[in-house]
């Protein structure tokens, strides 16, 4: 067995699971932040071997998800413009745009869009087309954002002039602490996001311990990661304590990646960003610096960011807020399907709602 | 031919068409029926039968563990198969772009010629279509497959019963990973072939020395979930499957993990589900792992009267989960 194959280890899972069960104190509350733990969750199976006592609530840490109507409403005006390429990861192209059509709409309609899976491959695609306009959707979070700057910083460098980017780019630990401000929200613990801890390490999280008295613990994506990370909040609640911890050695240094970090800042800088369901978030967004100003297609192109209305009926921003679980919404596996979705929480694959939808067994 | 890349005038049906089929495709499909050149294929064979079709539009064209050509042989001589009939003659009708090179054309009707003698089908009729440049992706090929039912009572999806067995015949994902690695320029440390192959053998095997096989599927495009759906659905019954029991190759299942896909989801194109009797399941095996083609075989499942319609997937951890059909494609995620 690798050191690798332990993570998922059936035997080493029923250990920490059971010990779970012995220490639980009553209810515990726990909202995920990160959508790759939303699926973690469903596809291990754990949700039916955890304690009726534990409640998981997906959180907003899904990028697909949070990425405001009024966003999808500005790159789908851009789908279909003369003498543009929309490059994008995969995951954007089912999301539905304010009128109801997505980027697979306009592809049949005749717009240009490519399905990249690195930003990289994006600026190779503006090299091999120097007649257009390719413009990469910048979405997600810390995670990603080091490798969108690095292109761009690639771009500037080797004078490609046709490559834009749309930054949509979202951090984490200003959504975190706008979420946990809301007086509604009823939790008792976080498990804290693996993807971004490897970035921006474990300091931007110390609010939620010294502000919220929450216990918070970074983990991996595999069932034993999981597990122990929920058996340290329950350790930690029944001993009274409230800190961040980093159970994710493996991956993630307390201090993160700076190098990435250095990236990313000497590119992007933070600004006040729209999430879906939850509004406008200062400092929780990530603009182009000046430096760049030739590459932000907002700017470049002249894009301007109208006013979308929220879709009627969807409550995918409550389910982002831990408020609803997504069979309780009055769309979920009617009107809204992974087939048809209605809300980005059934798009995306790291939605909790085409989580619910493609795991739960029982609804 | 003295042109090295298709020209408009190889699909007038002129002298240039003749060219084409004399020195191309009657020469690697050589057999009596195709050489007598008539209107349409003379077959001498008695029913019932079985007949499929399907089409093929793969890009790329050619990939690690085979190309379009052995694929349209291969996945049209298993659709037949999967039925429980000997596959015997199939067609092959090809609609090519303009300026598409002959010298790939040459290789991909070759692999057509070597998968169809190794299946032990002819192909006995086709037709040639050249479109302008930028009308077809380069090459599309549609084959129709016949043959001859081997049983009375044949496999299908409408027949799994609770208490039957249910095995595949190898690992998972390789065709699909394979594909989407090559599409997307990915290099994995271990590389991912394709499966693609025949199963006919196989599965007349299964028929004849193991017999009372209830179902027969080849998990194609969807894979092993969605035609396990497939089948919940046809049957009314629900599939219990042992997750840990599923054989998917560490390259695959890595190579999924990096691109946040599922190997149960990815096509296959040499693999085959077989549904039967319990009591039967061992002999079953047996026949399957003494083949080069079934040598990974593994019992992965039990067919059962709860949840009708749908497939519940027993985690390696023991909890229990929904296996849902594939919606749309699998998209690579964004982190």
């Amino acid at each position: 067995m690798s050191i690798f194959d332990k993570f998922s280890d059936p035997e080493l899972c029923k250990a920490v699971l059971d010990a779970i069960h012995r220490e639980l104190d009553g209810e515990l509350r726990f909202m995920e932040v990160c959508g790759t733990h939303t699926v973690a969750i469903f596809r291990s199976g754990l949700r039916s071997m955890l304690p009726p006592g534990v409640v998981h609530l997906s959180g907003p840490g899904c990028p697909v998800c949070v990425t405001h109507e009024s966003e999808v409403g500005m790159y789908m005006d851009l789908a279909g413009r003369d003498g543009v390429i929309v490059a994008t990861f995969g995951d954007l192209v089912r999301v539905p745009g304010p009128g109801g059509t997505c980027l697979k709409d306009a592809m049949a309609q005749g717009a240009r869009v490519a399905v990249v899976y690195s930003p990289f491959d994006a600026l190779t695609l503006a090299r091999e087309n120097p007649q257009a306009t390719v413009v990469f959707l910048g979405i997600g979070f810390e995670t990603t954002a080091p490798t969108v700057a690095a292109t761009l910083q690639a771009a500037r460098a080797a004078g490609v002039g046709n490559f834009q980017v749309l930054s949509f780019h979202k951090l984490v630990p200003p959504a975190l602490r706008a979420l946990l401000g809301d007086p509604e929200l009823n939790l008792h613990a976080l498990v804290m996001p693996g993807h971004v801890s490897t970035i921006i390490g474990l300091e931007p999280y110390r609010f939620i311990a010294e502000d919220f008295h929450l216990p918070a613990a970074i983990t991996g994506f595999d069932p034993l990661d999981i597990l122990q990370s929920l058996l340290d909040i329950v350790r930690q609640r029944k001993e009274g304590r409230a800190e961040v911890v980093n159970l994710y050695r493996r991956a993630v240094q307390d201090l993160g990646n700076p190098k990435a970090v250095a990236v990313m800042e000497s590119v992007f800088t933070p600004a006040d960003a729209l999430w879906r369901g939850i509004g406008m978030i200062p400092g929780s967004g990530l603009a182009l610096r000046p430096e760049y100003e030739a590459f932000d297609a907002q700017k470049t192109l002249g894009l301007t960011m109208a006013e979308a209305k929220p879709i009627p009926g969807c409550r995918c921003g409550d389910v982002l807020r831990g408020k609803l679980t997504p069979d309780r919404c009055p769309l979920f596996a009617k009107a809204c399907t992974p087939a048809k979705p209605v809300g980005p929480c059934m798009v995306s694959t790291e939605g909790s709602c085409a989580a619910y939808y493609k795991y739960q067994l029982e609804m | 031919m003295d042109a090295t890349h298709i020209l408009l005038d190889y699909g007038s049906g002129g002298k240039a068409s003749q060219r084409l089929i004399s020195e191309l495709f009657l020469r690697h499909f050589d057999n009596p029926v195709l050489a007598r050149m008539d209107d349409a294929a003379f077959l001498d064979i008695q029913g019932p039968l079985a007949m499929s079709t399907d089409s093929f539009v793969v890009d790329p064209v050619f990939f690690p563990g085979g190309n379009i050509g052995s694929l349209a042989v291969h996945g049209t001589v298993n659709d037949v198969a999967m039925l429980g009939a000997r596959p015997l003659y199939l067609s092959c009708a090809f609609i090519l772009e303009e300026g598409f090179e002959l010298e790939k054309l040459e290789r991909i009707v070759q692999a057509m010629g070597q998968a169809a003698r190794d299946a032990g089908v002819s192909i006995v009729t086709g037709d040639t279509k050249v479109v302008p440049r930028g009308m077809a992706d380069k090459i599309f090929i549609n084959t129709t497959g016949v043959g001859t039912m081997l049983v009375a009572e044949h496999p299908s999806g409408h027949r799994a019963a609770p208490g039957d067995a249910v095995l595949v015949s190898g690992t998972m994902g390789d065709h699909g990973l394979a594909i989407l690695a090559q599409r997307e320029g990915l290099a994995f440390e271990t590389p991912v072939l394709s499966d693609s192959t025949a199963l006919n053998g196989l599965t007349e095997r299964l028929l004849l020395e193991v017999g009372d096989i209830h179902v027969l599927r080849d998990p194609t495009r969807g894979g092993l979930a969605t035609t396990l759906n497939e089948i919940a659905g046809q049957s009314g019954v629900g599939i219990e499957l042992d997750e840990g029991a599923i054989p998917v190759t560490p390259a695959v299942r890595s190579g999924c993990a990096f691109l946040g896909l599922d190997p149960l989801y990815l096509a296959n194109e040499g693999k085959l589900i077989c549904i039967l009797p319990e009591a039967k399941a061992e002999a079953a095996l047996a026949l399957l792992h003494a083949d080069p083609k079934g040598a990974g075989a593994r019992r992965v499942g039990t067919v059962a009267a709860a949840n009708p319609g749908k497939v519940v997937l027993r985690t390696a951890l023991g909890g229990k989960r929904l296996l849902n059909m594939l919606e749309g494609e699998q998209l690579p995620r964004i982190c």
